[in-house]
């Protein structure tokens, strides 16, 4: 499989990758000492800028995965690299941005001070903090609601504020775990072309977690499909769709895009997908 | 007297014109809350004082309202003076109370050891016996201090708040966890711009059951000798001296302070959660 990054040819010391994961695995304890292997053997390269998304059924492990490079739980065994640091380390140093399924605003803040906190925490000047989260609110279109409180906003408008949230300190990491699984289509796909423009006009790789098929390909330049029990990596599947600037939604009526669905979709399977009337079993 | 004046202010308010409409909306939503209560105050008293006059009950059983008002007005300096005096222990006591019960939830929150420790004596410290407590702590701080008033509402008030403030405490969603975490936040960020924020409601909560319990307390514990300052002391010396409706003039100040007490509570509670929604 063709591992290459959308940058051309780089010189050997820009080619630290913002995502090595070696041999990596993670056991959960449960109750009575009993042992769950929750992620076996994962190796995994993310270049820098790239879109990669982990796709797979329930259980698979790839939210696991998703946490072990954030550094949210530790792998029991392996070696996880971010920037070529430790994924710890990577953590207290801010390399990466973070968005999850539930938005996860604080509700007794406005969105302006929603989108704020990572830079209030990290002692960011007043001013300062203000005019980061001015031009972040522009970025998701939020102009007119940045006094509001989140109950005020919908599901899709509160999301947008997380992923403004993420974005605040300018990572060249962005982890996201199904930021759009609690949406309504419609929403859905609006944010995901927002989505892809936002990231290819600032140059941030992606690790996008997701169990949308038509999501995984529209997002991304490769899709890793993994399959559960133990949860591992199955296939990599490299999408071919051009850059996200030139990502619309036409491109979902796109031969290559379907393809790509074709591609995801036999992976996931294991096999070349069957005709329907055996699919239904 | 007042449900004139509130119906009149209902009858003016929404011709004040189109500006001013939301105003008078909530105005009438005003009246329409208070009037009723009122209206049944006022009956409830006529029916008393009838009843007073009609069967000729004798002031020591029960005095008449009327008889009541004019010993208000007649020590009203005395009443006012005492009200300020128990209203002051009370108060001291529930914000020295309320601050320690907070703190000790937040440590208990973080600290599974201390919480460990700290739950059983708060259960022994909500069943303490006040009737019992303040004529020991008349002898431990000296009959002319207020400090075991003082004492008495902070033990009282303690209990509600501290429970309810460690319930809110536990409260933080894990994505919420998670974040603080992947922003490296230390454990006193996380508790100063998630876990305490969160807890307010229950803190409130806390605090509007802990109000009144203070106002009582402090009375309670002037009952038990100790300076004859307050309203509890006025009370007792009142009913001592067969001066019943006097006595009733000093309770009347009693349910005047508990209740604004509970009134700046939940004007409180409502400027919070106003800031947040």
């Amino acid at each position: 499989m063709t591992d290459t990054a959308r940058t051309t040819a780089p010189t050997p010391s820009e080619v630290l990758p913002a995502i090595s994961v070696r041999s990596a695995g993670k056991i959960f304890t449960v109750a009575k000492g009993a042992e769950v292997q929750a992620l076996t053997g994962i190796d995994l390269t993310v270049a820098p800028g790239e879109f990669v998304s982990l796709i797979g059924p329930s259980g698979c492990g790839k939210s696991t995965l998703l946490r072990l490079i954030a550094d949210l739980d530790s792998a029991t065994s392996g070696e996880i690299l971010v920037f070529g640091k430790t994924a710890r380390q990577a953590r207290l140093d801010q390399e990466y941005g973070i968005a999850f399924q539930s938005a996860g605003l604080l509700p007794w803040r406005s969105v302006q001070a929603n989108i704020e906190l990572p830079l209030e925490l990290h002692g960011v000047g007043k001013a300062e903090r203000a005019a980061r989260a001015e031009e972040l609110i522009e970025l998701v279109g939020l102009t007119d609601f940045r006094s509001r409180f989140p109950d005020q906003l919908s599901g899709g408008m509160q999301q947008r504020v997380a992923i403004a949230r993420s974005l605040a300190e300018r990572p060249k990491l962005l982890l996201m775990d199904e930021p759009f699984g609690a949406l309504d289509e419609m929403t859905r796909e609006r944010m995901q072309q927002e989505l892809v423009r936002i990231c290819s006009e600032t140059g941030a790789a992606v690790v996008f977690v997701t169990h949308s098929i038509p999501e995984a390909v529209f997002l991304s330049d490769r899709v890793v499909v993994m399959s559960p029990r133990p949860g591992r990596i199955v296939d990599i599947v490299s999408v071919d769709l051009g850059p996200g600037t030139s990502r619309s939604d036409s491109l979902r009526e796109n031969p290559a895009f379907f393809a790509g669905v074709t591609a995801v979709r036999e992976a996931l399977h294991g096999s070349p997908v069957a005709p329907l009337g055996a699919d239904l079993r | 007297m007042t449900t004139t004046v509130s119906a009149a202010a209902m009858v003016t308010d929404p011709s004040a014109g189109g500006a001013s409409a939301g105003r008078g909306a909530a105005g009438r939503s005003v009246a329409r809350s208070v009037l009723p209560p009122v209206v049944l105050g006022v009956a409830f008293l006529l029916v008393w004082q009838l009843a007073v006059v009609a069967f000729d009950i004798k002031p020591y059983l029960l005095p008449s309202p009327t008889d009541i008002v004019g010993q208000i007005v007649v020590v009203f300096p005395l009443l006012w003076s005492s009200l300020l005096a128990t209203g002051l222990n009370a108060l001291i006591g529930l914000v020295l109370g309320g601050v320690l019960a907070v703190v000790l939830a937040l440590l208990a929150s973080r600290v599974t050891i201390f919480d460990r420790m700290i739950v059983p004596i708060v259960a022994a410290v909500a069943v303490v016996p006040i009737v019992a407590l303040a004529p020991i702590l008349n002898t431990m701080f000296g009959s002319t201090s207020d400090t075991p008033r003082r004492v008495v509402v902070l033990i009282v008030v303690f209990a509600p708040i501290f429970i309810n403030t460690l319930r809110g405490l536990r409260q933080v969603r894990p994505v919420h966890r998670d974040l603080m975490r992947a922003y490296a936040a230390s454990n006193w960020q996380l508790t100063r711009t998630v876990t305490l924020p969160g807890a307010v409601p229950f803190i409130f909560t806390g605090l509007r059951i802990a109000a009144p319990l203070a106002v009582i307390s402090a009375i309670v514990a002037e009952y038990f000798g100790g300076l004859q300052n307050g309203l509890g002391s006025r009370i007792t010396s009142a009913a001592a001296n067969s001066a019943y409706p006097r006595a009733w003039a000093y309770v009347f100040g009693a349910i005047i302070l508990g209740l604004v007490f509970y009134g700046v509570t939940l004007l409180l509670e409502r400027l919070a959660s106003r800031r947040r929604a």
